[in-house]
């Protein structure tokens, strides 16, 4: 069980890996995440499935390394197996037939997009997706990404690939240009709050899918409390999507942080041996 | 749930029994103390998370209070017993030397006596029904330190009985959660004969004993020991398991289960929704908990971190709240502090765990109410505002409703905040079963007779039907199902047989 099968390297900081878990497989749908927890000392973390083959009974994450955790998962090799690995969880996405969806990932965000991105598709919907990062290297999945999407949008800080500029750049010029019925982004929790900024202005109904901090992600221990219009809501049992124009997301931002300096002491440990 | 009153007269009447009886007068019975459970030294035990408080009784000390017990005619302690341990029974076997045979006797009805003689509320319990009470207001015989005593002999013995089970019967049963309802209820269908799975969402089973309750209260160790009893009982586990989600029900119904037992507990911690309440180092006592129960925070090799409070406040006057504060100072709090909105006589802890928090230098702070929460520049909380409050009169509940009083603000500065205001039920199980009828508060809602949900496959128990109780009620809860599952599914194998 969760046998790595595949491990592919989008840049050194970001890795794909493709992992048999037949139930999981199954039973998920876009927008469900996932807990796992490598060794017996580690701790649980979640992570939002980038893809699913039933048939293989297989399930891809794309982790990007930030921390001990993430550190330990990208050490995996193919044969080897993740300790613990428990899902679908989450509410899924609302998929249906709204007309022009407009999807936006930023960085790593753009794997957990692309579940959503393809479930609209199929159902029948135009999608207009636009991807960025910081620079070409960090685009992710784009072949992926453009196989069910009706348009592309590649977005670089600095201009080494697509066109330079921040995502609301990419978002607004779609947006003038034709009626979106929906958006949805997925990201760093600063690049969700300016593109829920940008929609917000159009009154484009918009989700974000968020990335909390979790123990459990069963909704017992409440780590992963963020603020939507106004009410304190658990982002593992209520989410992971909430109405992007209605998220606090500087309370989101900061609760991130909770942690850190714990995390930066756990760093500092195991990067150095 | 009760005993046959003439099973209990029967094994009253055996040999042994009687002449134990003879052997000793009442009067030299009744002379005698009640047992003192040895502790560690407050200022040791502070400093160990992975310690325990109670050390156990001796040998010499359990013969001696099992003596206490006079073997009373009616035994009114097992009516108070969830679970109808047959309590005289035991104590007779250890007041006889046959310890090995007290917790045989112990585990016909109890999965996981170790667990119970430590964190059972005996004195709400079997003890607040002995005889010795009731009759005599005397110090009820210490039924709880010789549960304790004759689980913890027999698995330092290394010979540990295997309770009887039926012969198999082929029917697949599941329980979904793996707490102390889900357990008891395992345990008893497994005798029944059936083929039993726990299905646990956690990567270790346990459910509250692992998560919940800290290691200086119940050691992991002791209940892996009576998980590992149930294993080889044949109940089978799953963990990393979420039923609904993992797999649903109709999967499981297709896999060849027949009934289920949901025994998911409390799982969603309640906050009070006051400004400031989602400042980082403000969580809920189930975060804490898990942290450093189930994920082992406190030890530097583990990867989960914790913050380490300086001067922690706890919210709340439960058991959890009392985990919750002696845990913060076993982790380094100069100020471990219980902000309770009511009085000490309201507390709704056991007086045991009150005792041994003030000894260990747990402040107190009794009709306090936060009102608000303060932080410092990168949203650490720093400071707390409370009021004082004072006492009306009794609210549904029975006890004296608190009143804040006015002009009595004030402010507190802490570094970590543990919100210990109760749990609601876990809402992922419901939520995959939109025929099951649950409450307004969640709840499933069961005939309390049997444990019969409205989908009459499913049984439920524990804190998912109560809201947030005890374990040795949950332990009742998943016995009773087991009992009115066990009826249910033989009618209907019966009907079905008689069909074709």
């Amino acid at each position: 069980m969760n046998k790595i099968v595949e491990k592919e390297y989008f840049s050194d900081k970001v890795i794909r890996l493709v992992v048999e878990n037949p139930k999981i497989a199954r039973s998920r749908k876009a927008g469900n995440f996932v807990i796992l927890k490598i060794g017996e000392k580690g701790e649980r973390f979640p992570l939002t499935i980038a893809d699913a083959d039933p048939v293989k009974g297989t399930i891809t994450l794309v982790v990007q390394i930030v921390g001990v955790s993430s550190a330990k998962l990208a050490a995996l090799e193919v044969g080897d197996s993740i300790t613990d690995l428990v899902g679908p969880l989450g509410k899924p996405t609302d998929i249906e037939l709204k007309g022009t969806i407009l999807a936006c990932g930023g960085g790593v965000g753009v794997a957990p997009l692309l579940p959503i991105v393809e479930a609209f598709k199929k159902a029948g919907n135009r999608v207009i997706s636009v991807i960025a990062a910081r620079s070409k290297d960090l685009i992710l999945l784009e072949d992926q990404i453009r196989r069910w999407s009706d348009e592309v949008i590649v977005m670089t800080d600095d201009g080494s690939y697509g066109r330079q500029g921040l995502i609301t750049a990419g978002m607004e010029e779609v947006i003038q240009r034709e009626k979106i019925d929906e958006c949805i982004v997925i990201g760093p929790a600063i690049m969700m709050k300016f593109a829920a900024l940008t929609t917000k202005k159009y009154a484009i109904p918009t989700q974000a899918s968020l990335n909390s901090i979790m123990v459990d992600g069963t909704g017992m221990c409440g780590a992963c409390r963020v603020t939507v219009g106004g009410k304190t809501r658990f982002t593992c049992v209520d989410g992971p999507e909430f109405d992007a124009h209605e998220i606090n997301f500087d309370e989101m931002l900061m609760r991130l942080g909770g942690y850190r300096s714990e995390e930066v002491v756990a760093n500092n440990k195991y990067f150095q041996k | 749930m009760s005993l046959d009153p003439e099973y209990l007269k029967n094994e009253r009447s055996q040999e042994w029994r009687a002449a134990l009886r003879s052997k000793t007068k009442n009067k030299e019975r009744t002379a005698i103390q009640r047992v003192h459970m040895p502790e560690q030294a407050p200022e040791i035990r502070v400093k160990y998370q992975d310690r325990e408080v109670n050390l156990g009784i001796t040998a010499e000390q359990a013969a001696l209070e099992a003596s206490r017990c006079m073997d009373c005619v009616t035994p009114t302690c097992i009516e108070g017993c969830p679970v109808s341990i047959n309590i005289p029974k035991f104590i007779k076997l250890i007041e006889n030397g046959d310890v090995l045979g007290a917790a045989a006797t112990l585990k016909e009805t109890n999965a996981l006596p170790a667990v119970c003689g430590r964190v059972c509320p005996q004195e709400k319990q079997c003890e607040s029904r002995c005889f010795y009470l009731e009759k005599m207001n005397l110090a009820s015989v210490a039924i709880g330190h010789l549960e304790r005593f004759a689980a913890d002999f027999e698995r330092e013995s290394g010979i540990a009985s295997i309770p009887k089970t039926a012969k198999p019967n082929g029917i697949k049963v599941a329980t979904v959660g793996s707490g102390p309802a889900a357990l008891s209820f395992a345990g008893d269908m497994v005798k029944n004969g059936y083929d039993v799975t726990v299905f646990e969402a956690l990567h270790e089973i346990g459910g509250v004993l692992k998560y919940g309750i800290p290691e200086f209260r119940l050691p992991n160790a002791i209940v892996d020991f009576e998980l590992d009893n149930l294993k080889k009982m044949g109940v089978k586990f799953e963990t990393n398991f979420i039923v609904g989600r993992t797999a649903s029900f109709d999967d499981l119904r297709e896999e060849g289960y027949k009934g289920f037992f949901l025994g998911s507990g409390a799982g969603l911690p309640r906050f009070m929704d006051i400004p400031g309440e989602n400042y980082n180092g403000i969580l809920s006592s189930n975060e804490y908990l898990t942290r450093v129960n189930l994920m082992g925070a406190n030890y530097e090799t583990n990867d989960t971190p914790v913050i380490r409070g300086k001067r922690v406040a706890v919210i709340g006057g439960g058991n959890t709240a009392m985990d919750s504060v002696r845990t913060a100072l076993r982790l380094g709090a100069d100020r471990a502090m219980i902000i309770y909105r009511r009085s000490e006589a309201e507390m709704p802890a056991r007086i045991e765990e009150v005792k041994h928090a003030k000894e260990e230098g747990v402040e107190f702070m009794n009709l306090c109410n936060p009102l608000e929460y303060f932080a410092d520049e990168k949203g650490m909380v720093n400071r707390m505002r409370l009021n004082r409050m004072g006492l009306g009169e009794p609210d549904a509940s029975g006890r004296r409703r608190p009143i804040p009083i006015d002009g009595s603000e004030f402010e507190l500065d802490v570094d970590l905040v543990i919100v210990a205001v109760g749990v609601s039920p876990n809402p992922l199980v419901p939520s995959c079963l939109p025929d099951l009828k649950v409450s307004k508060w969640g709840t499933i809602v069961v005939d309390e007779d049997k444990m019969q949900s409205s989908i009459e496959e499913m049984f439920a128990g524990g804190d998912i039907v109560r809201g947030g109780a005890t374990v040795i009620l949950a332990m009742g809860d998943g016995r009773k199902a087991a009992e009115n599952m066990h009826i249910y599914l033989q009618n209907k194998i019966l009907n079905t047989t008689k069909i074709n």
